[in-house]
């Protein structure tokens, strides 16, 4: 370290990249008012949250971090963006109370912010004397297959919930709305079933000629 | 005694953390879609990874601890982004919107 003393410098430069780059992108997350450019901040938000943990002594994490947060959640979030329309509207009340309610906001955070920085910043933080294992990958596996093996299941089975969950939940109100336009569509077509879809739910014969199918399937009727 | 390297002091961790749940809780009281509130609600999770860290990392005897809560506080993340979307979706459907403002068919 002492031959070279610039790489102090240089560690020390990619710590605040990395830095700006966390804080950038949760201030991009927050205040945009397009909702695509909100998850690209949490995007980059979460790279530099990767970069922070790389500098804590952990590069598991920060692969999963990306891996988990960058390449799953936002990824999720821009699906659920093309299958609604929530950019934030225009806001309809007058101007006084959008300042009195923003400035209230920004109080608020700026409170919580400045309490949990004096308590952070004005401890003294003294290392602990001895260390019980080094932190490394194979040391997170063998606890997580003994220490924490009774968690680790019972995340697993969390996540197998709340997958079927999901899918129970987003799929109700659509096999009606599908069942009815294909009934309409019959119905118009003269008893045809329409397209071949479901044809075990439409009564009538095997049309020789398929209806064209209304456009919009989710439209409620 | 020459100070600590920017990287190894703990306060710089935990002035980010602060910092990133003081920016979601901003943006969880200021934004007027249910998915704008979700990301500042993962804005808040991170915070309290990134604290977890800070403190397995300077303070805890034995650094897995934080490293295998954090991992969970991860899996748990995605299980509530999941099942949150899929409400959002359902919601969309029902209302046409997802603006919270006009979710309001409760409202007596």
């Amino acid at each position: 370290m002492d031959q070279f003393p610039a790489s102090q410098m240089i560690l020390g430069g990619i710590f605040l990249l990395c830095v700006v780059t966390t804080v950038a992108g949760a201030l991009i997350a927050a205040l945009t008012a397009r909702i695509i450019r909100s998850v690209c901040g949490l995007a980059i938000c979460c790279i530099g949250l990767a970069g922070l943990y790389y500098f804590l002594h952990s590069p598991f994490l920060a692969l999963m971090e990306i891996l988990i947060y960058v390449g799953a959640v936002c990824v999720t979030i821009v699906f659920a963006v093309m299958l609604a329309e929530p950019d934030e509207p225009v806001r309809d009340e007058n101007f006084g109370s959008t300042l009195v309610w923003g400035g209230l906001a920004l109080l608020v955070s700026a409170a919580i912010f400045w309490g949990l920085w004096r308590l952070g910043a004005h401890q003294d933080w003294t290392a602990p004397t001895t260390r019980l294992s080094d932190g490394s990958i194979s040391a997170i596996g063998k606890s997580l297959l003994t220490t924490y093996s009774m968690a680790f299941e019972l995340i697993s089975l969390a996540l197998l919930v709340a997958i079927v969950g999901a899918l129970a939940i987003a799929r109700t109100g659509r096999t009606k709305d599908i069942v009815q336009v294909v009934g309409q569509a019959s119905r118009l077509s003269g008893g045809r079933p329409a397209l071949g879809l479901d044809a075990g739910e439409t009564p009538g014969p095997a049309g020789e000629t398929p209806a064209p199918l209304p456009a919009q399937l989710g439209t409620k009727s | 005694m020459t100070p600590l390297p920017i990287n190894d002091r703990p306060e710089m961790y935990l002035t980010v953390a602060a910092l990133l749940l003081a920016i979601g809780i901003y943006g969880l009281l200021r934004r007027r879609t249910l998915i704008g509130m979700l990301i500042s609600g993962e804005l808040i999770f991170s915070a309290a990874s990134l604290n977890f860290m800070a403190f397995n990392r300077f303070k805890a005897p034995d650094p897995t601890v934080g490293q295998v809560f954090v991992l969970f506080i991860m899996g748990l993340a995605a299980a509530e982004i999941a099942i949150a979307l899929s409400i959002i979706i359902a919601v969309y459907r029902n209302y046409r919107s997802v603006k919270t403002r006009e979710l309001s068919e409760l409202n007596g």
